[in-house]
Protein backbone atom coordinates (compact mmCIF):
# COMPACT_ATOMS: atom_id res chain seq x y z
CA UNK A 1 0.00 0.00 0.00
CA UNK A 2 1.55 3.31 -1.11
CA UNK A 3 1.78 5.72 1.81
CA UNK A 4 -0.06 8.94 1.05
CA UNK A 5 1.80 12.20 1.78
CA UNK A 6 0.74 13.51 5.19
CA UNK A 7 0.01 17.17 5.83
CA UNK A 8 -0.59 19.34 8.86
CA UNK A 9 -0.08 22.78 10.33
CA UNK A 10 3.42 23.68 11.53
CA UNK A 11 3.22 25.73 14.75
CA UNK A 12 5.75 28.36 15.92
CA UNK A 13 7.22 25.91 18.47
CA UNK A 14 7.91 23.41 15.69
CA UNK A 15 5.13 20.99 16.61
CA UNK A 16 2.63 19.80 14.01
CA UNK A 17 -1.15 20.00 14.32
CA UNK A 18 -3.77 18.26 12.19
CA UNK A 19 -6.58 20.74 12.86
CA UNK A 20 -6.52 24.53 12.84
CA UNK A 21 -8.87 25.72 15.58
CA UNK A 22 -9.13 29.24 16.97
CA UNK A 23 -10.40 28.63 20.51
CA UNK A 24 -12.20 30.97 22.89
CA UNK A 25 -11.16 29.58 26.27
CA UNK A 26 -12.84 30.51 29.56
CA UNK A 27 -10.65 30.48 32.67
CA UNK A 28 -13.73 29.89 34.84
CA UNK A 29 -17.42 28.98 34.70
CA UNK A 30 -18.42 32.66 34.96
CA UNK A 31 -16.75 33.44 31.66
CA UNK A 32 -18.51 30.74 29.63
CA UNK A 33 -21.33 33.09 28.55
CA UNK A 34 -19.12 35.74 26.97
CA UNK A 35 -16.86 33.09 25.38
CA UNK A 36 -19.90 31.54 23.73
CA UNK A 37 -21.02 35.02 22.62
CA UNK A 38 -17.63 35.61 20.99
CA UNK A 39 -17.88 32.27 19.15
CA UNK A 40 -21.38 33.15 17.96
CA UNK A 41 -20.23 36.58 16.81
CA UNK A 42 -17.22 35.18 14.96
CA UNK A 43 -18.46 31.89 13.47
CA UNK A 44 -15.59 29.53 12.85
CA UNK A 45 -14.05 30.11 16.25
CA UNK A 46 -14.66 27.51 18.92
CA UNK A 47 -15.76 28.23 22.51
CA UNK A 48 -14.64 25.70 25.15
CA UNK A 49 -17.08 26.13 28.05
CA UNK A 50 -16.48 24.14 31.26
CA UNK A 51 -17.72 23.99 34.83
CA UNK A 52 -14.76 25.00 37.02
CA UNK A 53 -11.98 27.51 37.69
CA UNK A 54 -13.19 29.25 40.85
CA UNK A 55 -11.91 28.80 44.42
CA UNK A 56 -9.81 25.81 43.52
CA UNK A 57 -6.53 25.42 45.37
CA UNK A 58 -3.38 23.31 45.57
CA UNK A 59 -2.87 20.37 43.23
CA UNK A 60 -6.45 20.64 41.96
CA UNK A 61 -5.90 24.26 40.87
CA UNK A 62 -2.56 23.39 39.28
CA UNK A 63 -4.25 20.61 37.29
CA UNK A 64 -6.94 23.02 36.06
CA UNK A 65 -4.30 25.55 34.99
CA UNK A 66 -2.32 22.78 33.27
CA UNK A 67 -5.45 21.52 31.52
CA UNK A 68 -6.54 24.97 30.28
CA UNK A 69 -3.06 26.01 29.16
CA UNK A 70 -2.50 22.60 27.61
CA UNK A 71 -5.71 22.83 25.58
CA UNK A 72 -4.63 26.18 24.18
CA UNK A 73 -1.07 24.96 23.62
CA UNK A 74 -2.21 21.80 21.76
CA UNK A 75 -0.82 21.88 18.22
CA UNK A 76 -4.33 21.40 16.78
CA UNK A 77 -5.01 24.96 18.00
CA UNK A 78 -3.83 27.87 15.81
CA UNK A 79 -4.62 30.69 18.23
CA UNK A 80 -6.46 31.29 21.50
CA UNK A 81 -8.53 34.00 23.15
CA UNK A 82 -8.57 33.50 26.94
CA UNK A 83 -11.29 35.14 29.03
CA UNK A 84 -11.53 35.08 32.83
CA UNK A 85 -13.39 37.04 35.47
CA UNK A 86 -10.20 38.70 36.80
CA UNK A 87 -6.78 39.36 35.27
CA UNK A 88 -4.45 37.33 37.48
CA UNK A 89 -5.52 33.76 36.70
CA UNK A 90 -6.37 34.84 33.13
CA UNK A 91 -2.75 35.92 32.62
CA UNK A 92 -1.58 32.66 34.12
CA UNK A 93 -3.51 30.55 31.57
CA UNK A 94 -2.74 32.85 28.62
CA UNK A 95 0.93 32.89 29.62
CA UNK A 96 1.06 29.10 29.55
CA UNK A 97 -0.24 29.12 25.99
CA UNK A 98 2.03 31.99 24.91
CA UNK A 99 5.10 29.84 25.60
CA UNK A 100 4.30 27.95 22.38
CA UNK A 101 4.73 31.20 20.42
CA UNK A 102 1.23 30.98 18.91
CA UNK A 103 -1.10 34.01 18.96
CA UNK A 104 -2.90 34.29 22.32
CA UNK A 105 -4.62 37.18 24.06
CA UNK A 106 -6.21 37.34 27.51
CA UNK A 107 -9.23 39.42 28.59
CA UNK A 108 -10.76 39.87 32.02
CA UNK A 109 -14.37 40.81 32.62
CA UNK A 110 -14.12 42.90 35.81
CA UNK A 111 -14.08 46.68 35.04
CA UNK A 112 -15.57 45.96 31.58
CA UNK A 113 -18.60 43.67 31.92
CA UNK A 114 -19.65 41.03 29.40
CA UNK A 115 -20.59 43.43 26.58
CA UNK A 116 -17.36 45.43 26.39
CA UNK A 117 -15.43 42.17 26.83
CA UNK A 118 -17.38 40.70 23.93
CA UNK A 119 -16.54 43.67 21.75
CA UNK A 120 -12.80 43.63 22.63
CA UNK A 121 -12.38 39.85 22.44
CA UNK A 122 -14.42 39.44 19.24
CA UNK A 123 -12.18 41.91 17.37
CA UNK A 124 -9.10 39.90 18.34
CA UNK A 125 -10.85 36.58 17.59
CA UNK A 126 -11.80 37.83 14.14
CA UNK A 127 -8.20 38.77 13.34
CA UNK A 128 -6.94 35.40 14.67
CA UNK A 129 -9.49 33.50 12.59
CA UNK A 130 -8.61 35.33 9.40
CA UNK A 131 -4.89 34.84 10.06
CA UNK A 132 -5.42 31.13 10.80
CA UNK A 133 -7.34 30.73 7.56
CA UNK A 134 -4.17 31.66 5.68
CA UNK A 135 -2.05 28.98 7.33
CA UNK A 136 -1.30 26.30 4.77
CA UNK A 137 -1.00 22.58 5.35
CA UNK A 138 2.54 21.37 4.83
CA UNK A 139 4.36 18.05 5.10
CA UNK A 140 4.30 16.34 8.51
CA UNK A 141 5.47 12.94 9.65
CA UNK A 142 3.06 10.66 11.46
CA UNK A 143 5.78 9.95 14.03
CA UNK A 144 5.83 13.55 15.27
CA UNK A 145 2.16 13.36 16.28
CA UNK A 146 1.21 12.20 19.76
CA UNK A 147 -1.51 9.52 19.64
CA UNK A 148 -3.61 8.86 22.74
CA UNK A 149 -5.64 5.71 23.38
CA UNK A 150 -8.54 4.80 25.63
CA UNK A 151 -11.49 2.45 25.18
CA UNK A 152 -15.03 2.96 26.43
CA UNK A 153 -18.32 1.14 26.88
CA UNK A 154 -16.12 -1.92 26.65
CA UNK A 155 -17.41 -5.42 26.24
CA UNK A 156 -15.77 -8.72 25.41
CA UNK A 157 -15.45 -7.75 21.72
CA UNK A 158 -13.12 -4.95 22.80
CA UNK A 159 -10.56 -7.42 24.11
CA UNK A 160 -11.10 -9.75 21.15
CA UNK A 161 -10.95 -7.24 18.31
CA UNK A 162 -10.90 -3.45 18.64
CA UNK A 163 -8.21 -3.19 21.35
CA UNK A 164 -5.81 -5.62 19.58
CA UNK A 165 -6.36 -3.56 16.40
CA UNK A 166 -5.34 -0.39 18.27
CA UNK A 167 -2.35 -2.33 19.65
CA UNK A 168 -1.20 -2.80 16.07
CA UNK A 169 -1.21 0.99 15.61
CA UNK A 170 0.52 1.56 18.97
CA UNK A 171 3.36 -0.84 18.19
CA UNK A 172 3.82 0.47 14.65
CA UNK A 173 3.73 4.13 15.75
CA UNK A 174 6.19 3.62 18.61
CA UNK A 175 8.58 1.40 16.64
CA UNK A 176 8.78 4.09 13.94
CA UNK A 177 9.69 6.70 16.58
CA UNK A 178 6.32 8.08 17.65
CA UNK A 179 4.72 8.75 21.02
CA UNK A 180 1.55 7.20 22.45
CA UNK A 181 -0.20 7.98 25.75
CA UNK A 182 -2.44 5.56 27.64
CA UNK A 183 -3.82 5.68 31.20
CA UNK A 184 -7.11 4.77 32.92
CA UNK A 185 -5.31 4.07 36.20
CA UNK A 186 -8.01 2.27 38.16
CA UNK A 187 -9.21 0.29 35.14
CA UNK A 188 -5.87 -1.48 35.00
CA UNK A 189 -6.91 -3.44 38.10
CA UNK A 190 -6.21 -7.11 37.44
CA UNK A 191 -3.72 -6.29 34.69
CA UNK A 192 -1.56 -3.67 36.43
CA UNK A 193 1.19 -6.24 36.98
CA UNK A 194 1.42 -6.65 33.19
CA UNK A 195 2.00 -2.89 32.79
CA UNK A 196 4.48 -2.80 35.69
CA UNK A 197 6.45 -5.62 34.04
CA UNK A 198 6.68 -3.58 30.82
CA UNK A 199 8.07 -0.42 32.48
CA UNK A 200 11.42 0.46 30.88
CA UNK A 201 13.28 0.73 34.21
CA UNK A 202 12.90 0.58 37.96
CA UNK A 203 12.31 4.32 38.27
CA UNK A 204 9.37 4.29 35.84
CA UNK A 205 8.01 1.12 37.44
CA UNK A 206 8.09 2.66 40.92
CA UNK A 207 6.42 5.84 39.71
CA UNK A 208 3.73 3.86 37.87
CA UNK A 209 3.10 1.61 40.87
CA UNK A 210 2.88 4.58 43.25
CA UNK A 211 0.30 6.28 41.01
CA UNK A 212 -1.72 3.07 40.72
CA UNK A 213 -1.61 2.35 44.46
CA UNK A 214 -2.59 5.93 45.36
CA UNK A 215 -5.59 5.84 43.00
CA UNK A 216 -6.83 2.52 44.39
CA UNK A 217 -6.24 3.66 47.98
CA UNK A 218 -8.36 6.74 47.27
CA UNK A 219 -11.22 4.63 45.90
CA UNK A 220 -11.04 2.15 48.78
CA UNK A 221 -10.77 4.90 51.40
CA UNK A 222 -14.09 6.29 50.17
CA UNK A 223 -15.72 3.08 51.39
CA UNK A 224 -18.08 3.28 48.43
CA UNK A 225 -19.74 0.24 46.95
CA UNK A 226 -18.46 0.00 43.39
CA UNK A 227 -21.34 -2.16 42.23
CA UNK A 228 -22.75 -0.47 39.16
CA UNK A 229 -19.61 1.57 38.52
CA UNK A 230 -16.99 -1.03 37.68
CA UNK A 231 -17.73 -2.83 35.50
CA UNK A 232 -20.35 -0.37 34.25
CA UNK A 233 -23.88 -1.46 33.38
CA UNK A 234 -22.91 -1.20 29.71
CA UNK A 235 -19.87 -3.41 30.29
CA UNK A 236 -22.01 -6.06 32.03
CA UNK A 237 -24.63 -5.94 29.29
CA UNK A 238 -21.83 -6.61 26.82
CA UNK A 239 -20.65 -9.69 28.71
CA UNK A 240 -17.85 -8.32 30.92
CA UNK A 241 -18.16 -9.80 34.41
CA UNK A 242 -15.37 -8.26 36.52
CA UNK A 243 -12.95 -5.33 36.65
CA UNK A 244 -10.11 -7.78 35.97
CA UNK A 245 -11.69 -9.00 32.74
CA UNK A 246 -12.31 -5.41 31.67
CA UNK A 247 -8.71 -4.47 32.53
CA UNK A 248 -7.23 -7.28 30.44
CA UNK A 249 -9.13 -6.04 27.38
CA UNK A 250 -8.00 -2.53 28.23
CA UNK A 251 -4.34 -3.59 28.50
CA UNK A 252 -4.63 -5.44 25.16
CA UNK A 253 -4.69 -2.10 23.32
CA UNK A 254 -1.31 -0.97 24.68
CA UNK A 255 0.59 -3.32 22.36
CA UNK A 256 3.90 -4.87 23.30
CA UNK A 257 6.32 -1.93 23.48
CA UNK A 258 7.92 -0.82 26.78
CA UNK A 259 6.36 1.86 29.00
CA UNK A 260 8.92 4.68 28.95
CA UNK A 261 7.38 7.11 31.44
CA UNK A 262 4.63 7.61 34.01
CA UNK A 263 3.20 11.12 33.71
CA UNK A 264 1.14 13.26 36.08
CA UNK A 265 -2.25 14.19 34.59
CA UNK A 266 -2.23 16.76 31.73
CA UNK A 267 1.58 16.76 31.51
CA UNK A 268 3.09 16.62 28.01
CA UNK A 269 5.33 13.59 27.40
CA UNK A 270 9.03 14.28 26.99
CA UNK A 271 10.10 10.73 26.08
CA UNK A 272 9.29 9.13 22.73
CA UNK A 273 7.45 5.84 23.04
CA UNK A 274 4.54 4.54 25.11
CA UNK A 275 3.77 6.84 28.06
CA UNK A 276 1.40 6.09 30.94
CA UNK A 277 -0.60 9.05 32.29
CA UNK A 278 -2.30 8.87 35.70
CA UNK A 279 -5.92 9.50 34.74
CA UNK A 280 -9.59 8.85 35.27
CA UNK A 281 -11.22 6.31 32.95
CA UNK A 282 -14.23 8.55 32.32
CA UNK A 283 -13.99 9.24 28.58
CA UNK A 284 -14.47 13.01 28.50
CA UNK A 285 -12.08 13.62 31.41
CA UNK A 286 -9.54 11.25 29.92
CA UNK A 287 -9.43 12.70 26.40
CA UNK A 288 -9.36 16.23 27.84
CA UNK A 289 -6.22 15.28 29.82
CA UNK A 290 -4.68 13.79 26.67
CA UNK A 291 -5.52 16.92 24.65
CA UNK A 292 -3.87 19.00 27.35
CA UNK A 293 -0.84 16.72 27.15
CA UNK A 294 -0.53 17.48 23.43
CA UNK A 295 -2.27 14.52 21.76
CA UNK A 296 -3.11 15.29 18.13
CA UNK A 297 -5.36 12.27 17.52
CA UNK A 298 -7.16 9.80 19.77
CA UNK A 299 -7.93 6.13 19.04
CA UNK A 300 -11.05 4.92 20.85
CA UNK A 301 -12.00 1.24 20.77
CA UNK A 302 -15.60 0.73 21.88
CA UNK A 303 -17.80 -2.30 22.39
CA UNK A 304 -21.33 -1.23 23.27
CA UNK A 305 -20.90 2.18 21.61
CA UNK A 306 -19.42 5.12 23.51
CA UNK A 307 -20.10 8.29 21.45
CA UNK A 308 -17.40 10.56 22.93
CA UNK A 309 -15.67 13.39 21.06
CA UNK A 310 -13.35 16.27 21.93
CA UNK A 311 -13.42 19.89 20.73
CA UNK A 312 -9.84 19.94 19.42
CA UNK A 313 -8.68 16.31 19.12
CA UNK A 314 -10.22 14.05 16.45
CA UNK A 315 -11.48 10.87 18.15
CA UNK A 316 -11.38 7.78 15.92
CA UNK A 317 -13.86 5.06 17.01
CA UNK A 318 -13.14 1.42 16.35
CA UNK A 319 -15.54 -1.39 17.17
CA UNK A 320 -15.47 -5.16 16.75
CA UNK A 321 -19.06 -5.52 17.95
CA UNK A 322 -21.18 -6.24 14.86
CA UNK A 323 -24.37 -5.11 16.59
CA UNK A 324 -22.82 -1.75 17.51
CA UNK A 325 -21.34 -1.33 14.03
CA UNK A 326 -24.79 -1.82 12.53
CA UNK A 327 -27.02 0.00 15.01
CA UNK A 328 -24.68 2.96 15.70
CA UNK A 329 -22.98 3.25 12.32
CA UNK A 330 -22.85 7.06 12.43
CA UNK A 331 -20.50 6.85 15.44
CA UNK A 332 -18.15 4.16 14.16
CA UNK A 333 -15.13 5.17 12.04
CA UNK A 334 -13.78 1.64 11.65
CA UNK A 335 -15.70 -1.65 11.88
CA UNK A 336 -13.38 -4.59 12.61
CA UNK A 337 -16.12 -7.05 13.56
CA UNK A 338 -14.78 -9.36 10.86
CA UNK A 339 -12.01 -10.23 13.34
CA UNK A 340 -14.59 -12.03 15.47
CA UNK A 341 -15.56 -14.18 12.54
CA UNK A 342 -11.97 -14.60 11.34
CA UNK A 343 -12.69 -12.96 7.98
CA UNK A 344 -9.31 -11.18 8.15
CA UNK A 345 -6.42 -11.09 10.60
CA UNK A 346 -5.13 -8.49 13.03
CA UNK A 347 -2.41 -7.29 10.69
CA UNK A 348 -5.03 -6.46 8.05
CA UNK A 349 -7.20 -4.72 10.65
CA UNK A 350 -4.09 -2.77 11.71
CA UNK A 351 -3.46 -1.76 8.08
CA UNK A 352 -7.02 -0.45 7.82
CA UNK A 353 -6.60 1.55 11.02
CA UNK A 354 -3.28 3.05 9.90
CA UNK A 355 -4.88 4.12 6.60
CA UNK A 356 -7.74 5.72 8.53
CA UNK A 357 -5.30 7.51 10.87
CA UNK A 358 -3.54 8.95 7.82
CA UNK A 359 -6.82 10.14 6.27
CA UNK A 360 -7.77 11.72 9.61
CA UNK A 361 -4.40 13.46 9.79
CA UNK A 362 -5.01 14.84 6.30
CA UNK A 363 -8.32 16.35 7.32
CA UNK A 364 -11.02 13.67 7.08
CA UNK A 365 -13.55 14.49 9.80
CA UNK A 366 -14.15 11.72 12.29
CA UNK A 367 -17.70 10.60 13.12
CA UNK A 368 -17.49 12.49 16.43
CA UNK A 369 -16.31 15.69 14.71
CA UNK A 370 -19.03 15.52 12.08
CA UNK A 371 -21.72 14.91 14.74
CA UNK A 372 -20.51 17.87 16.81
CA UNK A 373 -19.25 15.90 19.82
CA UNK A 374 -17.09 18.37 21.76
CA UNK A 375 -16.96 16.95 25.27
CA UNK A 376 -14.47 18.98 27.33
CA UNK A 377 -14.33 18.04 31.02
CA UNK A 378 -11.73 19.12 33.53
CA UNK A 379 -10.65 16.46 36.05
CA UNK A 380 -11.39 17.72 39.56
CA UNK A 381 -9.18 16.23 42.27
CA UNK A 382 -11.28 17.41 45.26
CA UNK A 383 -13.93 19.99 46.15
CA UNK A 384 -13.17 23.69 45.93
CA UNK A 385 -12.61 25.95 48.94
CA UNK B 1 -31.05 -13.11 30.03
CA UNK B 2 -33.41 -10.32 30.98
CA UNK B 3 -30.75 -7.63 30.61
CA UNK B 4 -30.41 -8.32 26.87
CA UNK B 5 -33.20 -6.14 25.55
CA UNK B 6 -32.09 -5.97 21.92
CA UNK B 7 -34.99 -6.66 19.54
CA UNK B 8 -34.51 -10.00 17.84
CA UNK B 9 -34.60 -8.50 14.33
CA UNK B 10 -31.43 -6.58 15.23
CA UNK B 11 -29.49 -9.75 15.91
CA UNK B 12 -26.57 -10.04 13.56
CA UNK B 13 -26.28 -12.97 11.21
CA UNK B 14 -22.69 -14.22 11.06
CA UNK B 15 -21.28 -15.85 7.93
CA UNK B 16 -21.50 -19.62 7.66
CA UNK B 17 -17.72 -19.98 8.04
CA UNK B 18 -17.55 -18.07 11.34
CA UNK B 19 -16.77 -19.86 14.61
CA UNK B 20 -19.33 -19.62 17.41
CA UNK B 21 -16.75 -18.96 20.13
CA UNK B 22 -13.24 -17.52 20.42
CA UNK B 23 -10.86 -18.44 23.25
CA UNK B 24 -8.02 -16.04 24.08
CA UNK B 25 -5.37 -18.48 25.35
CA UNK B 26 -4.76 -22.20 25.69
CA UNK B 27 -5.56 -23.04 29.31
CA UNK B 28 -8.38 -20.49 29.64
CA UNK B 29 -11.49 -21.60 31.54
CA UNK B 30 -13.93 -19.64 29.34
CA UNK B 31 -14.75 -19.02 25.67
CA UNK B 32 -16.48 -15.88 24.35
CA UNK B 33 -19.48 -16.18 22.03
CA UNK B 34 -18.89 -14.19 18.82
CA UNK B 35 -22.50 -14.65 17.73
CA UNK B 36 -25.67 -15.60 19.56
CA UNK B 37 -25.24 -19.27 20.42
CA UNK B 38 -28.01 -21.79 21.09
CA UNK B 39 -27.49 -24.86 23.30
CA UNK B 40 -25.64 -27.71 21.59
CA UNK B 41 -22.27 -28.47 20.04
CA UNK B 42 -20.45 -25.44 18.63
CA UNK B 43 -17.05 -24.73 17.13
CA UNK B 44 -14.57 -22.67 19.16
CA UNK B 45 -11.15 -21.39 18.04
CA UNK B 46 -8.13 -20.57 20.22
CA UNK B 47 -6.73 -17.18 19.20
CA UNK B 48 -3.16 -17.98 20.32
CA UNK B 49 -2.79 -21.45 18.75
CA UNK B 50 -5.56 -21.42 16.07
CA UNK B 51 -6.64 -24.82 17.45
CA UNK B 52 -10.32 -25.64 16.94
CA UNK B 53 -12.37 -27.46 19.59
CA UNK B 54 -16.03 -28.37 20.03
CA UNK B 55 -17.81 -26.74 22.96
CA UNK B 56 -21.11 -28.10 24.21
CA UNK B 57 -23.22 -25.18 25.50
CA UNK B 58 -25.93 -26.28 27.91
CA UNK B 59 -27.77 -22.95 27.73
CA UNK B 60 -28.05 -20.01 25.32
CA UNK B 61 -24.93 -17.81 25.25
CA UNK B 62 -25.57 -14.33 23.75
CA UNK B 63 -22.97 -12.56 21.61
CA UNK B 64 -20.12 -11.33 23.82
CA UNK B 65 -20.94 -13.56 26.77
CA UNK B 66 -18.85 -16.42 28.14
CA UNK B 67 -19.29 -20.15 28.39
CA UNK B 68 -17.38 -22.40 30.82
CA UNK B 69 -14.94 -24.77 29.07
CA UNK B 70 -14.28 -26.76 32.26
CA UNK B 71 -16.12 -27.48 35.49
CA UNK B 72 -15.19 -25.15 38.37
CA UNK B 73 -15.84 -25.47 42.10
CA UNK B 74 -17.06 -22.71 44.40
CA UNK B 75 -14.30 -20.14 45.08
CA UNK B 76 -12.09 -21.32 42.21
CA UNK B 77 -10.09 -18.86 40.13
CA UNK B 78 -11.53 -18.18 36.66
CA UNK B 79 -8.83 -17.86 33.98
CA UNK B 80 -9.18 -15.84 30.73
CA UNK B 81 -6.30 -14.24 28.74
CA UNK B 82 -4.17 -16.69 30.75
CA UNK B 83 -4.83 -14.50 33.82
CA UNK B 84 -7.30 -14.63 36.72
CA UNK B 85 -10.40 -12.55 35.93
CA UNK B 86 -12.27 -13.41 39.12
CA UNK B 87 -13.48 -16.22 41.38
CA UNK B 88 -16.60 -18.37 41.21
CA UNK B 89 -19.42 -17.76 43.67
CA UNK B 90 -20.88 -21.22 43.13
CA UNK B 91 -19.92 -24.39 41.26
CA UNK B 92 -20.06 -23.98 37.46
CA UNK B 93 -20.36 -26.87 34.98
CA UNK B 94 -18.73 -26.94 31.57
CA UNK B 95 -21.20 -25.48 29.07
CA UNK B 96 -22.84 -23.01 31.47
CA UNK B 97 -23.00 -19.25 31.04
CA UNK B 98 -20.30 -17.50 33.11
CA UNK B 99 -21.22 -13.97 34.21
CA UNK B 100 -21.98 -11.74 37.20
CA UNK B 101 -24.51 -14.24 38.59
CA UNK B 102 -21.83 -16.88 39.23
CA UNK B 103 -18.41 -15.13 39.31
CA UNK B 104 -17.09 -12.00 41.02
CA UNK B 105 -14.00 -9.84 41.10
CA UNK B 106 -11.18 -11.26 43.21
CA UNK B 107 -9.76 -7.76 43.62
CA UNK B 108 -12.61 -5.38 44.36
CA UNK B 109 -14.51 -7.16 47.07
CA UNK B 110 -16.98 -4.29 47.39
CA UNK B 111 -17.87 -4.41 43.72
CA UNK B 112 -20.18 -7.41 43.77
Amino acid sequence: MAAQPLTGYRRPDGRAGIRNHVVILPVDDLSNAVCESVARTIPGTLALPHAYGRLQYGADLELTFRTLSGMGANPNVAAAVVIGIEPNWTDRVAGGIARTGKPVEGFSIERFGDLKTLSRAARVAQQMLQDASELQRGPVHREELIISIKCGESDTTTGLGSCPTVAQAVDRHVISGGTVIFGETSELTGGEHLIAARCANEQVRNRFQAMYDAYIDEIEASGANLLGSQPTQGNIRGGLSTIEEKALGNVAKTGTVPVVDALEPAVAPIRKGLNFMDSSSAAAEFITLMAAGGAAIHLFPTGQGNIIGNPIVPVVKITANPLTAETMAEHIDLDVSGLLWRQYNLREAGDRLMALIDRTINGRLTCAESLGHREFVITKLYRSA
Amino acid sequence: MSHIDVPSEEHIRAPESAPKFLIHNEGDHVAVAVQDVTPGENEAVYMDSNRTVIVRATEAIPLGHKVALVGLGEGDDVIEYGVRIGVTQQPISAGQLVHVHNIRSARWQHSL
